[in-house]
């Protein structure tokens, strides 16, 4: 094979049997030469692992900088949720499997790690031994729940597995007599379950109450390994054929490629990855309750999967590295204020075309809300006793109304009229959709501030199922997701 | 003794009789054509061959030894490799990694030797990778240098054809079933098709069943042909003989035409 040289063809054109289209493929490229190409081809040039090695330094960094203990916990819970999503993506991401059962695997970690290592039943393992062991378990553990759904695909799957989870979630609960035998410890869970111990030391989940650091340094290890050895098998065969199966079962079929086999081994390693995570969440909380390895959490560990982008290992950790930091900033009032303003305006900036439009939208918005204000305050000014606070939340309360008397009933016309003004808004012409959009955001603006504000944690969720639709509608792959064609 | 063997193989969907009590015999070096109207059973029949489908009676050999059903990767291992005539390339992976996955009936690299890039997975990889660029390599420029690593979504459809017959040499086969290798190509890239079957017989050493409907490209390759109506043979032997057989010939253009001839 010689190499085409895309010069030169220029005026002959190519011979005969010669492919144009590959011949001169450099001259198409959209970006011209210069240093921003170079830049763009440097960064693009830039391994995988140099990447890594930056971002577990930069994270490895944080207690330097943050003495705060509950910071370094948050920090150390999203390396939690970083190993989570990456178990997750080989299920979904690579064996293209529908697994509504994972988190169920991250419980069966922790459970067994507090079987082996607490006084429950006075069995002491060393770390060295139970660690692994529990990853076999996991392992085990799913290649026997992929054996009899091995045939399903999509909804099907999706069932069994859901099925699975609940399952967990039943045995865990009703485990406190199982013929009579306590094994869960029930709706009550298993308490004082050891610490990591390794070496003949143990590491002590706090230090006079704060939180030990050496577990984020643990937990930051084990994201490194496992994001190491998950990248190399989906750069082997078997990565090949996971990817291969996902395309066209079939034809993988066809073509050499067990895919059955490869479907459990898939489920297998997801498990393995959950149960090991397991272990971490259970040496650092000390105590293991069923309701942790349920719902939201599994559609926690999905947000970050499909926000970052399914299928791409750098996606999934991003996306970990999103929510779960916001997800923690969305339970303290003021933080949440903030972030939902800035969502609001970055939300309009994403979806506007025009600026113009946009900015007088935005002004509109700003001048509807005090002469709204000024109103109410003029008729009665029980409608504008909100709390009066210095900073953001002060100018906040000049602008938008709380009208705290009328609480009761406000909640349910608030957020039904606001369900009613964005579906208006989706019908309507774009003149009008101008004009209504400025109530629409007015009335936001109010929901939050009178409605979610006092109830943190569904509105936590509600913001999470905002974004998802919203990246969903701008971004179909996640933010680093690889654009998939489905029909060609 | 043949290379591929069908002795009585029926397979019936429902009260449909797809194959009926069909006998065929592939040697080995030789090239031979399946033709027939549509729904004459010719997928049907490469479906069977393949582990698709399990016969409902029948057997299936290759190289003497029954394949009748066992599963298609199995089947693909032993040397039986194909083409679909819909085409199902994995779209979303480049064009390098649908031949490079081909590989792994052939390959041995477990995942723990995977994860931990011993010498010998390495040295696997590359000797995969140096398939791979043979295997494109036999169709000329077309599908090297920067389409290596393009999606195969970004193919056209006869580069995509193309990429599905180096995918299926990828799995080292003995013989290859190439499902309608020049349906929806231009006269200029059928002849083209006409003449790399030919070399993938000479030069690739592999032996081939091929369905076509193009009787230029049928004439151009078949050392035999074979005729097949309703899941029954109707007609063997040479192009020349095949094509003025009456049976076959009322078997596409219907009886009053075959009368009137």
């Amino acid at each position: 094979m010689t190499d085409s040289t895309p010069h030169g063809l220029h005026d002959s054109g190519p011979a005969v049997g010669q492919d144009e289209w590959v011949a001169r493929h450099a001259e198409r490229r959209l970006m011209p030469e210069g240093p921003l190409r170079t830049l763009e081809d440097r960064v693009r040039r830039i391994p995988w692992w140099a990447w890594l090695t930056l971002f577990v330094a930069a994270f490895a960094l944080l207690p330097a900088f943050e003495q705060s203990g509950y910071v370094r916990r948050v920090a150390f819970d999203t390396v939690l949720y970083m190993l989570l999503a990456l178990g997750l993506n080989v299920v979904v991401g690579w064996g293209g499997l529908l697994d509504l059962g994972f988190v169920a695997f991250y419980g069966i970690g922790a459970y067994t790690y507090a079987l082996l290592d607490s006084d429950k039943f006075g069995i002491h393992f060393p770390t060295v031994v139970s660690v692994p062991l529990i990853v076999l378990v996991g392992a085990v553990v799913g290649l026997l729940l992929g054996l009899p759904s091995r045939r399903l695909t999509g909804d099907y799957l999706a069932i069994v597995t859901l099925f699975f989870l609940q399952l967990f979630q039943t045995a865990t609960t009703n485990g406190d007599s199982i013929g009579g035998h306590n094994i869960t410890g029930g709706p009550n869970g298993i308490l004082r379950i050891d610490p990591f111990h390794i070496f003949g030391h143990n590491l002590v989940v706090q230090h006079e109450g704060v939180f030990a650091v050496s577990y984020l340094y643990i937990a930051l290890a084990a994201f490194v390994i496992v994001f190491v050895a998950l990248r190399f098998v989906n750069l082997s065969r078997t990565g090949r054929a996971w990817r291969s199966q996902r395309e066209d079962g079939l034809a993988a079929e066809a073509m050499g490629m067990p895919v059955n086999w490869l479907k459990l081994l898939s489920f297998a390693f997801g498990a393995a990855v959950a149960a090991f995570t397991g272990t971490l969440f259970a040496a650092l909380n000390a105590s293991v309750f069923p309701l942790t390895f349920y719902f939201v959490l599994l559609i926690t560990v999905y947000t970050m999967v499909i926000l970052g982008g399914s299928g791409s290992q750098p996606g999934v950790v991003a996306g970990a590295l999103i929510i779960s930091p916001l997800l923690e900033m969305l339970r303290d009032a003021s933080k949440s204020r903030v972030i939902f303003f800035l969502a609001l305006v970055g939300g309009l900036l994403l979806f506007s075309r025009r600026s113009r439009a946009l900015g007088i939208v935005g002004l509109a918005t700003l001048a509807f809300g005090f002469a709204v204000h000024a109103i109410c305050a003029a008729i009665d000014p029980a409608w504008v006793t909100g709390e009066h606070q210095p900073g953001f939340a002060g100018t906040v309360a000049h602008w938008v109304v709380v009208p705290a008397h009328l609480a009761r009933w406000i909640t349910p016309v608030s957020y039904i009229g606001l369900i009613a003004l964005v579906l208006l808004l989706t019908v309507v012409r774009r003149s009008i959709r101008l004009v209504l959009l400025v109530p629409t955001l007015y009335l936001t603006a109010f929901v939050w501030e009178n409605v979610m504000l006092s109830k943190p944690e569904p509105a936590r969720y509600i913001i999470l199922g905002v974004i998802l639709i919203a990246l969903m509608i701008l971004r179909p792959n996640g933010l680093l997701g690889e654009r998939r064609v489905e029909i060609v | 003794m043949p290379l591929l063997e069908l002795q009585g193989v029926s397979l019936a969907f429902g009260g449909l009789r797809v194959v009926d009590g069909l006998d065929l015999h592939v040697d080995e070096g030789e090239i031979v054509s399946v033709i027939g109207p549509n729904g004459a059973g010719k997928t049907t029949l490469f479906n069977l061959i393949t582990g698709i489908y399990r016969p409902d009676a029948g057997d299936i050999k290759l190289d003497g030894e029954s394949i009748a059903g066992l599963q298609p990767h199995v089947i693909s291992r032993r040397g039986i490799s194909r083409t679909f005539q819909t085409l199902r390339l994995f779209l979303n992976m480049s064009v390098k990694d649908n031949v490079m996955a081909a590989a792994y009936g052939h390959t041995r690299a477990g995942v723990f030797r995977s994860m931990l890039r011993t010498p010998g997975m390495r040295r696997e990889e590359r000797e995969i990778e140096q398939l791979a660029q043979e295997r494109l390599a036999f169709f000329g420029k077309r599908l090297m240098g920067y389409r290596w690593e393009q999606p195969a979504y970004s193919l056209s459809y006869a580069n995509r054809r193309r990429l599905e017959i180096a995918r299926a040499t990828a799995t080292n086969p003995r013989i290859l079933l190439l499902d309608e290798p020049a349906a929806g190509m231009n006269p200029a890239e059928t002849h083209e098709m006409t003449e790399l079957i030919a070399e993938l017989r000479d030069a690739g050493g592999y032996t081939i069943l091929v369905i076509e409907h193009d009787m230029h490209v049928v004439e151009g390759i078949s050392d035999r042909v074979v005729a097949l109506d309703h899941g029954v043979k109707i007609a063997e032997g040479s192009f020349e003989a095949v094509a003025t057989n009456e049976k076959v010939v009322e078997a596409y253009l219907g009886l009053q035409t075959a009368a009137t001839k």
